[in-house]
């Protein structure tokens, strides 16, 4: 067994066979003796004064054995929140959005609990409530937040909860040949995890045993520990594998509520979402993005100012994180002798958004990529070649207080230059585009690996990754056996329970397979220079040297690893980027000039990835965020109504991409240069290739028909009326009215402010 | 409560169930079959589907009473002696599993594919697993891996994928 015999290599994904065969137990596939059922009870509008709640009826149900509401917590009202404690464990006084729970029945049977649930009676009083950017920054808006939560904060009196504001360079007397303004938006969207979060909370000794499809169970533990007075030792998180997260699981849900549910039942408590109920707990962030870019005659980039309005839900979760660092890297992988972003987390009373793959990224590269294509257009430049002359060299300082230029990212480029035969001709009816992404990896990081090896020359691995899907319990498996010299299949990894496993910080920020890997690497590494130690050499198979070290009593050797990214004082972000996640994306497409319909007829996408641990994975990560970028940017919206009730709820009214969606071609491929500063050189990936989807394939519609759409999605209804604008002003360059989506002109018409026409000014 | 049978996975089952409860829910509940799994329940995700007889169902759509009487296959009805089927192996060595939650429900539709099209081709392929929703978005390995069950069908000696085994990365380049 060597280094190169494994690594690199797709092996067979660990866990595999549970996942072909239905073993795979997933949170809702868990039972416990003597488990109650629990239902939430919402109330049909978003913002509502809490009036009074009976239980009495649903009490009188056989089988109920609780109704828990805010009456039943004696102290004042515990709140939590990754980065706020803003969220009480169950409404109190006022609900802040549709879906937010006023009371929770716990009884024996699922029927049961519903049945309870419809029976608890609630009175409440509509309020006025803000569900856009422009209604939540209206001055007399309502407001989300109660200030007192914030005392202090001079932005308490508005909606907006925090102002990211960055920028180098003299932006205000910058001065270019021409300079592009547009403002685009993206849309308010859903993580749609085939599996619905579940969670079980049970008491357990003299603490509590917690089962949740989450990505940071530590978080979670850390979180549920203060809430509850407990020591961490006192709180046990088991995380079996989820079903798909993609960030919508990263961040505490219901697992509070259920807490209290269980002890102060004394049994436990499952609660497991619909898909519509999910809706209602995760989304992304609404975007509507301001970008001003200056660009010289000669192609070199002048400067670019960035003015972002993020909406955000109603309780922060990650949210503002996601602003702050999603925008931070928000005018690209490009030098810029003067950039400015200003970004803002605006709070309204919609569904609290979180963590998405890409994790704010994706809607700042599609307003700031889009805007360079127009700036591309209005030069009469290649898009692609006033990119290449712009972009940032291995070890420039492109946002200066930052990590340098990490990779040769013109090879990404230059590949998927070739993937999509971008210098051909193009067929009749076609369009090409092009759109680069990057986003900054963890800024800050802590993971512990244990790596134990058997005296029959066998190993565990202890890791606290959560494995959602991204086959992250596979390149450990990989990197432990290379480093020990043992067949793969003699690795066993252990994950998803943190009274067993050591600590991990979150998995998220695609950093995995760097920080744990790291820590793997570092134990087994530790492991393997002991065995030679204590069996004199490495003369032999490790089998043979593991029975020469242990002698006759047998035993083990283990080690401890850590991987470890500290915060750095003073930095905007925490910390600098432990590496870049890099994308070149183009795409070929026709559009169906009678109904707007998109076809893409080839999409390529080159991630550099430092090094493929795994390459079929990575290949499937790839692929994988390509078709999850293609639902926000051709059909996935939010449709709300004048209530702020989500009126698309589940699979039959909210589309995400099928078999039937795809691109009629995939190319997709990776450069590495061993360049990471993860094991054998690789970089994180897996969400770099969502963040251009959109820019690159509303550039080629753009190339295919002269239009420019700056809202997302790019439905057929959407783009056929762009088509129709243009047939009728043909003389117009630039139509570039927004047709709003069906069944939310409530919504668009408050948007109506600031219209998205393209300046070209010429100072 | 109203008494059924069924054969689940070629075993004779007697049971009771309320008459308002899908058959998912006593597969899931009742039998301890949790393959088959819960998302959308109103028959759009695909993750609940299992052969009934002859054909596959949505089974959150179909009440358990309706099935009584009948033969039912769940994913757990598809390895058999220990081995998995060919179109499990293929799943594993293409690349078409990640969370794996939606995997049931896609085996069990291309095995209805493979059922009704020895050689399928891609775009009965595309469709047939188009009631079937990826979230992570294995679509194309899904489909390739159904295509390799699909050429392998004829073979007598089905190749058995070693769990662990080193393999070549496919070309890059997907053409379909």
């Amino acid at each position: 067994v060597t280094i190169d015999s494994l690594i690199g290599q797709s092996v067979s994904r660990v866990g595999g066979e549970g996942r072909v065969t239905g073993e795979q137990r997933y949170v809702a596939d868990i039972h416990l003796p003597g488990e109650l059922h629990v239902q939430l009870v919402t109330v049909p509008v978003a913002r509502a004064r809490i009036l009074s709640i009976d239980p009495s009826a649903a009490l009188a149900l056989a089988g109920v054995q609780m109704v828990f509401s805010a009456a039943d917590i004696d102290t004042e009202m515990p709140r939590f929140g990754p980065q706020f404690n803003d969220r009480p464990v169950i409404a109190i006084g006022e609900t802040k959005y549709h879906g937010d729970p006023v009371a929770a029945v716990a009884a024996e049977t699922r029927d049961i609990a519903e049945e309870g649930a419809r029976l608890v009676r609630v009175e409440y009083e509509e309020l006025p409530a803000v569900f856009t950017v422009a209604g939540a920054l209206a001055p007399d808006a309502p407001l989300v937040q109660d200030p007192a939560l914030r005392a202090g904060d001079e932005l308490a009196g508005t909606n907006v909860l925090r102002r990211h504001d960055i920028s180098w360079g003299d932006v205000d007397s910058a001065t270019a040949d021409v300079v592009v303004e547009n403002i685009y938006r993206f849309p308010m969207v859903t993580h749609f995890a085939i599996e619905p979060h579940a969670f079980i909370a049970a008491p357990e000794g003299d603490g509590i045993a917690v089962w949740s499809s989450i990505q940071h169970p530590y978080w979670l533990q850390r979180l549920l520990a203060r809430v509850l007075g407990l020591p961490l030792s006192k709180v046990r998180v088991h995380s079996p594998d989820p079903g798909g997260a993609f960030g919508g699981k990263q961040h505490a849900k219901y697992e509070p509520l259920l807490c209290f549910m269980a002890l102060r039942l004394g049994r436990p408590v499952r609660l497991v979402l619909t898909l519509e109920e999910t809706f209602l707990a995760v989304r992304r962030t609404e975007t509507e993005i301001s970008v001003r870019t200056g660009v010289n005659r000669d192609g070199s980039f002048a400067f670019q100012d960035i003015d972002a309005n993020y909406l955000i839900g109603a309780y922060a979760d990650i949210a503002d994180r996601v602003v702050g660092k999603g925008s931070y890297i928000g005018n690209g992988p490009y030098n810029w002798p003067a950039a400015r972003i200003n970004a803002r987390s605006v709070l309204s009373h919609t569904v609290p958004s979180t963590a998405f793959r890409g994790f704010g990224n994706p809607q700042i590269n599609w307003a700031v990529e889009s805007n360079i294509t127009e700036a591309a257009l209005a030069l009469g430049i290649d898009p692609l070649e006033l990119r290449l002359r712009n972009l940032a060299r291995r070890g420039d300082r492109f946002v200066p207080f930052d990590t340098p230029c990490d990779g040769d990212w013109a090879q990404a480029i230059e590949r998927v230059r070739q993937l999509i035969a971008w210098d051909e001709p193009l067929p009749a009816g076609r369009g090409r585009g092009v759109a680069l992404g990057i986003k900054s990896g963890p800024t800050t990081g802590l993971s512990y690996s244990l790596v134990r090896l058997l005296a029959d020359g066998s190993a565990v691995v202890y890791v606290g990754t959560s494995d959602m899907g991204q086959g992250a319990r596979t390149v450990f498996a990989q990197m432990c056996a290379a480093e020990l010299s043992i067949p793969l299949e003699l690795v066993t990894v252990v994950s998803g329970d943190t009274a067993v496993v050591p600590y991990d910080q979150q998995t998220s920020a695609s950093r995995s397979t760097v920080l744990m890997g790291n820590a793997v690497v570092s134990a087994a590494r530790q492991v393997r220079a002991r065995l030679e130690e204590l069996a004199g050499g490495s003369d032999a198979p490790t089998a043979e040297l593991v029975h020469r070290a242990l002698g006759p009593m047998g035993g083990e050797i283990n080690a401890l690893g850590e991987g470890r990214k500290d915060a750095e004082e003073g930095h905007p972000l925490g910390g600098s980027a432990a590496f870049f996640e890099f994308n070149a994306t183009a795409v070929e497409l026709s559009v169906d000039e009678q109904t707007g319909d998109i076809t893409i007829h080839r999409y390529a996408t080159v991630s550099d990835v430092g090094r493929a641990i795994n390459k079929l994975q990575v290949t499937m990560q790839d692929e994988g965020a390509v078709i999850m970028g293609l639902g926000h940017t051709l059909m996935e919206t939010y449709v709300f109504d004048v209530a702020g009730r989500v009126r698309n709820l589940g699979a039959i009214d909210y589309k995400i991409p099928t078999s039937m969606d795809l691109p009629l071609e995939i190319a997709s491929d990776i450069v590495e240069n061993e360049d990471g500063p993860g094991p054998y050189g690789a970089k994180g990936m897996s969400e770099g290739a969502l963040l251009p989807v959109a820019s690159a394939v509303a550039a080629a519609l753009r190339s295919a028909t002269g239009v420019a759409l700056r809202e997302l999605p790019l439905t057929p209804e959407r783009v056929w009326h762009a088509l129709q604008a243009r047939d009728r002003s043909p003389a117009s360059a630039e139509p570039t009215e927004s047709a709003p989506l069906s069944g939310s002109h409530e919504r668009t018409s408050s948007y109506e402010v600031g219209v998205t026409t393209g300046t070209t000014k010429k100072p | 409560m109203i008494p059924i049978t069924l054969t689940v996975n070629g075993r004779s089952r007697t049971l009771s169930v309320e008459p308002h409860h899908t058959l998912l829910e006593v597969l899931r509940n009742e039998l301890d079959l949790t393959g088959a799994k819960e998302c959308c329940l109103v028959g759009e995700c695909g993750v609940c589907t299992v052969r009934i007889d002859d054909r596959i169902v949505d089974s959150c759509l179909v009440l358990a009473v309706e099935a009584d009487g009948a033969s039912v296959t769940t994913v757990e009805g598809l390895a058999e002696g220990g081995r998995l089927s060919r179109l499990q192996s293929a799943f594993l060595e293409k690349g078409a599993v990640q969370c794996g939650f939606c995997i049931p429900g896609q085996l069990m539709a291309g095995d209805d594919l493979l059922r009704r099209h020895a050689q399928p081709t891609r775009a009965q392929i595309e469709e047939g697993i188009a009631g079937n929703l990826c979230r992570c978005g294995c679509y194309y390995q899904i489909v390739e891996a159904i295509e390799v069950a699909a050429g392998d069908h004829d073979e007598t000696e089905l190749a058995m994928a070693e769990s662990t085994a080193v393999r070549e990365m496919p070309p890059h380049v997907v053409d379909q």
